[in-house]
């Protein structure tokens, strides 16, 4: 490629902050329950989380310790003191008027996640990881943001326990930020401190700006002058992996379009509006400096780096992966799907010392978990003492592995009902061998045509005749013992 | 000592933070009186050093749930209130 071409070339850097909720029983500083999911507005708060005068927020110890397993997940240094500041800002879903956060000295510094996106490996590095508090959550009476009268504010989700991870401009496309934040949530899970399901528990901030093909080094780098130089924008309102790839998709084109035009990149603050699709200005002035950060004198610093040592952290995923592979003798794809989520994987596990490993894999990567798809339901609600009596069911060959995938599981998903119970009502016993004899030899004396046909060499006769030994047989004869033994009797 | 001196801009951006409308008189007064406020800062070097109290570290409480607010006792204190939530200004 030319030199000019190059220069034309635009490459898009991207850099994330992520809100992570940390699964603790209470809020970060107060004992306020988390267990907001179906309440009213306004019945999860107290004095602290309310902001009243003269009420006093004492550290959740649980949100330190989960800080402290996502730091040794994420390999980040935690540095032996910390302490946390106020961020001052007036809003009315921070009944403080400042949010609680860290500042100079997070919890979490340095640390790296290694993502794969088609089949290449990328380590994306973090910078930070820090704790703080969640606002409240804010209600526009009348419509839009901007054509509402007045504001309607619900302080039950003030005072949550959030995480922010904080990326470094490492992401050259939306892709590897989609790859991020599956493989992100995934350790989380892991780690148990997160729920993807529930409601608000993942909000993304991307800080996105084009830079020409040539600025990017040999080893992917980009020098800080140039990105300091290049105008940036910063996307809120990202709540999934889906919506942040698509946000990003649509805010490089934007950026695109505007330098081919000759306009140059606003740096500001952007919205993403899921429902149409795209990216519009906020008009926000504030900068760092407006928040005014003071230390927090409430809360006395932490000195948590030994925790490091004494917190220990699951198997993660990529590590489980890779001894499912050697253990199990299973291929990267299916150690893959197993390992998604620690629910599969744990799943997956409890059953594997009962059958043969391959067996139980394929039961699970590909029959289970493709039926629990098709029904948008999880590995949890699935009963795992019927599923292993199902596969005890197959694996003895009582009943025939087509029965078992299609109608005993879909049964047992459907209406709860236990494997032998559905076997039994659907009368899928396994036909003894007598009777498939028996099936075998009225098909043929009922089809003279058929037999005729095969003879005469007609591919489809076979397949036909097989067919009516199923329907006599109420499809549980074995399609291929079935075939066999069709075949043994034509042509003897 | 105070090197920065507050001027009118400084005065407005600050009360523009604060969400307060200020008429040019009060700018100018306030202007004066931030002044004032920063020399006393100052005062502080004058003060010796002392033996500051060792400093807390690591105090937490357990992750164990407390019993919160009723609404009405949590709504109570409101300026304004609809229904189930506080009532606050349009945002945009
Ligand atoms: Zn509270």
């Amino acid at each position: 490629m030319t030199q000019a071409a190059r220069t034309r070339e635009l490459i898009p850097v991207i850099g994330l902050e992520v809100h992570v909720q940390l699964e603790t029983q209470t809020k970060i500083f107060c004992g306020c329950s988390t267990d907001t999911a179906d309440a009213d507005p306004n019945t999860h708060t107290c004095p602290v989380c309310l902001g009243l005068p003269g009420a006093l927020p004492v550290l959740n110890e649980a949100a330190v310790e989960m800080a402290v397993k996502v730091g040794k997940a994420l390999d980040a240094a935690i540095p032996e003191q910390t302490r946390f500041h106020r961020k001052n800002y007036f809003y009315p879903d921070l009944p403080k008027d400042f949010q609680i956060t860290q500042y100079d000295n997070p919890i979490c510094q340095d640390g790296e996640l290694e993502i794969t996106v088609e089949d290449s490996d990328r380590l994306i590095e973090i910078e930070r990881a820090h704790l703080e508090e969640d606002p409240g959550s804010l209600k526009h009476a009348g419509g839009s943001i901007d054509q509402a009268e007045y504001t309607l504010v619900d302080y039950n989700r003030a005072g949550m326990p959030l995480m922010e991870i904080v990326t470094r401009p490492d992401f050259r496309g939306p892709e590897e930020v989609r790859a991020f934040l599956e493989k992100l949530t995934e350790v989380l899970e892991y780690l148990g401190v997160f729920d993807a399901d529930r409601d608000g528990s993942l909000r993304v901030d991307a800080n996105i700006s084009m830079v020409s093909a040539d600025a990017v080094a040999e080893d992917d780098s980009i020098a800080v002058a140039t990105l300091e130089d290049t105008n940036r924008t910063e996307v809120k309102n990202i709540s999934s992996h889906k919506g942040a790839q698509k946000a990003l998709a649509y805010e490089i084109t934007r950026q695109r379009n505007a330098i081919r035009r000759g306009r140059a990149v606003e740096q500001e603050t952007r919205h993403w509006d899921e429902s149409r699709g795209v990216t519009v200005s906020m008009r926000s002035k504030a900068t760092e400096k407006d928040y005014r950060y003071f230390r927090e004198a409430d809360i006395p610093p932490l000195r948590v780096a030994g925790w490091k040592e004494q917190i220990s952290i699951p198997e993660l995923p990529d590590a489980r992966r890779e001894r499912f592979g050697t253990e199990f003798d299973l291929s990267d794809e299916t150690a893959s799907k197993l390992t998604a989520t620690k629910a599969v994987a744990d799943f997956y596990e409890s059953l594997v010392g009962q059958f043969d490993p391959d067996f139980v894999a394929t039961w699970t990567a590909d029959v289970l978990l493709g039926e629990l798809n098709y029904r948008d339901r999880s590995v949890e609600s699935v009963d795992r003492k019927a599923f292993a009596d199902l596969l005890e069911l197959v694996a003895t060959e009582a009943i025939t592995e087509k029965n078992g995938a299609e109608v005993v599981l879909r049964s047992m998903l459907d209406d709860g009902a236990h494997p032998e119970t559905i076997v039994e009502r659907e009368g899928l016993g396994k036909t003894d061998a007598d009777a498939v004899a028996t099936a075998v030899a009225t098909a043929i004396d009922n089809h003279p045509e058929a037999v005729a046909d095969f003879h005469a060499g007609e591919d489809g006769a076979l397949n036909y005749l097989v067919g009516q030994v199923m329907a006599e047989t109420g499809g549980s004869a074995d399609p291929q013992t079935v075939n066999q033994l069709l075949e043994e009797k034509l042509t003897s | 000592m105070t090197t920065e001196t507050v001027n009118a801009d400084d005065v407005r951006h600050v009360a523009d933070l604060a969400r307060i409308d200020l008429e040019d008189a009060e700018i100018e007064l306030f202007e004066e009186q931030f002044a004032e406020i920063l020399e006393y800062f100052d005062s502080l070097d004058e003060v010796p050093a002392v033996d500051a109290d060792e400093e807390l570290v690591n105090v937490m409480r357990s992750d164990e749930p407390h019993e919160s607010l009723s609404q009405a006792t949590a709504l109570k204190n409101a300026p304004e209130t609809d229904d189930d939530y506080f009532k606050g200004p349009r945002v945009s």
